[in-house]
């Protein structure tokens, strides 16, 4: 485990809303190339912990977080969280094309919005490739220029992921990926998601333990705000140490 | 037990009310349509004989001549509508923009009462205070004041339109932008006010359709002209102004005129006011 090169490092994490402790102290290590799997009962916190990695729970006004998010060495929380947010993609529970952009304005609006000029050939280079990777090229090469809206909702997700991808991040986000999609989208999505993790380390909260055992390599399971066990998904769907994950696995998959 | 249940005469007495009350609903819906169909009925068969090209494209004549127009009122108003939407339509969008994207910052819950404060006070006191800051410093009448009249009007329901429009742009368009690692500046510019320009546009057109009929500001700024001005800076006629002059003249022909820019006034906001909506509805 300890051989393969971390992504993310979670020391000591706390966060509260208010007078909510929603992150009760939780400390992990992610690794780069693997797909890592958070799961957990609703309302454990599974969201605020991934939110806190590209720093956007910072729109919540009154939170507050202590602990530390190392990612390859450095604080995240010690340099613009815009540097972050760059090197780490993510990927929302709802898709979220933007509706005033065409498919293609969306694959590239990472560069549009940031003021980052790219040649015309080099935008469509890298609007092909990002399209490819996300399984969504050969569906829309001939309507690149129509608006990513009319897109179905399991398109409209690949394009978000696509849209992340154009950005070459090292780690991608999933915030439940598939949970507002039908069964095929969701089947594609996770089959594109095992093939991505060549190019790019992948951390995906998901409510759907099939998922997880399906696609993922490591498994962190959540409760109340605390990490119960981590570790590699067989172990922890075949040999769970913590009675809790037994109880909840057995509960979800009976 | 069974007195409880309301006797039969109590029970035919609730049944009129409801009658009543049903026919009252019809009477008062009729009236408003009737009032309405009667003040435009009126308004094109007393201005429908003077409208023809030469209505639009001549300058008013005295009393008794033929081929009187009221270019000079049309553009006038137009130069007015032109100058007021200049200033309050980009004041407006900042302030509703701002006030939208920081709904916690104290100073927001004073601007909102401030707005509403603002499209409380009575039309003509935007006139005095325009006469006092821009006819008074210039020493004459002029359309930027006149302008400046207008856009106080104008500016509050631009903001408030605005601050709507760009709330209802969900949070998941600011995030997606936020996490590609976007400014929230660029943000606000790039994606949340491109979500929201439907309800930008119109609340611009509802601003304009408001001030293109006002009259009591415009009486001493922009004052009335029987020439036609092309400087921002003299006393320019407006359509408001024209109808108030000519309706209140001795004159049957000069009345006459006043109708037909009746007329054309409604058929302005007529037009705005369907645009809008179809602005809205895209
Ligand atoms: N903006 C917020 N303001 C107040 N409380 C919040 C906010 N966001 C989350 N919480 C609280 O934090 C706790 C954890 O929420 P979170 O969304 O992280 O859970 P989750 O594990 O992602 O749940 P789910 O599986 O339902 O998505 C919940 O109790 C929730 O009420
Ligand atoms: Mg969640």
């Amino acid at each position: 485990m300890m051989s393969v090169p971390t992504t993310f490092r979670v020391i000591d994490l706390r966060v509260s809303i208010g007078v909510d402790a929603i992150i009760r102290g939780i400390s992990m290590d992610f690794f780069a190339n693997t797909v890592t799997s958070i799961m957990g009962p609703s309302g454990c916190g599974k969201t605020t912990f991934i939110r806190c990695m590209n720093r956007l729970h910072e729109l919540v006004p009154s939170i507050q977080v202590s602990g530390d998010i190392v990612l390859f060495n450095q604080n995240i929380f010690s340099v613009n969280p815009m540097l972050i947010r760059r090197q780490v993609g993510m990927v929302f529970q709802r898709p979220n094309p933007f509706p005033t952009m065409s498919i293609f304005e969306n694959v590239v609006a990472g560069y549009r919005l940031n003021g980052i000029r790219l040649a015309k050939s080099e935008s469509s280079q890298i609007v092909e490739t990002s399209l490819l990777k996300a399984g969504l090229w050969h569906e829309v090469k001939d309507s690149l220029h129509r608006k990513g809206a009319f897109l179905s909702g399991g398109q409209q997700q690949r394009l978000c992921i696509a849209r992340a991808l154009a950005m070459d991040p090292s780690v991608l986000l999933l915030d439940e990926p598939t949970s507002a999609l039908d069964p095929k989208s969701t089947s594609h999505i996770e089959d594109l998601i095992a093939e991505l993790k060549e190019s790019v380390s992948i951390i995906m909260v998901t409510h759907n333990i099939g998922q997880a055992s399906r696609v993922s390599d490591y498994t962190a399971f959540f409760l109340a705000g605390e990490l119960v066990e981590y570790g590699t998904t067989q172990k922890l769907f075949t040999v769970p140490d913590d009675p809790r994950t037994e109880e909840y696995l057995s509960r979800k998959f009976g | 037990m069974h007195s409880s249940l309301g006797t039969d005469a109590k029970l035919s007495r609730r049944v009129l009310q409801d009658r009543l009350f049903k026919l009252i609903l019809v009477g008062v819906a009729l009236g408003v349509v009737l009032l309405l169909t009667t003040i435009i009925g009126f308004v094109i068969q007393q201005g429908i004989s003077v409208i023809n090209w030469s209505f639009f494209t001549h300058l008013p004549q005295p009393p008794g001549a033929s081929h009187s127009g009221i270019l000079n009122a049309i553009l006038g108003t137009l130069m007015l509508t032109v100058l007021a939407s200049l200033i309050s339509i980009p004041v407006g969008i900042w302030c509703g923009v701002a006030m939208a994207e920081h709904p916690l910052h104290p100073l927001v819950k004073w601007a909102q009462v401030s707005v509403d404060g603002i499209q409380s006070i009575p039309s003509i006191l935007f006139g005095i205070m325009a006469y006092l800051w821009v006819v008074v410093p210039m020493g004459q009448f002029s359309a930027v004041s006149g302008a400046v009249a207008l856009s106080m009007i104008m500016l509050p329901i631009v903001i408030r339109a605005v601050e709507e429009a760009v709330r209802r742009v969900p949070t998941t368009m600011r995030e997606a932008s936020l996490a590609l690692g976007v400014s929230p500046f660029r943000t606000t510019i790039k994606v949340v006010i491109p979500c929201a320009l439907n309800g930008i546009l119109t609340g611009s057109l509802l601003g304009v359709s408001r001030i293109s009929g006002e009259t009591a500001p415009l009486l001493f700024t922009a004052f009335g002209s029987p020439f036609l001005v092309i400087s921002i800076f003299q006393p320019v006629q407006s359509m408001p102004i024209l109808i108030y002059n000519y309706a209140t003249s001795p004159y049957a022909d000069w009345q006459q005129i006043g109708w037909g820019a009746s007329l054309v006034l409604i058929l302005f906001c007529f037009v705005l006011s369907v645009g809008t909506r179809w602005v809205f509805k895209r």
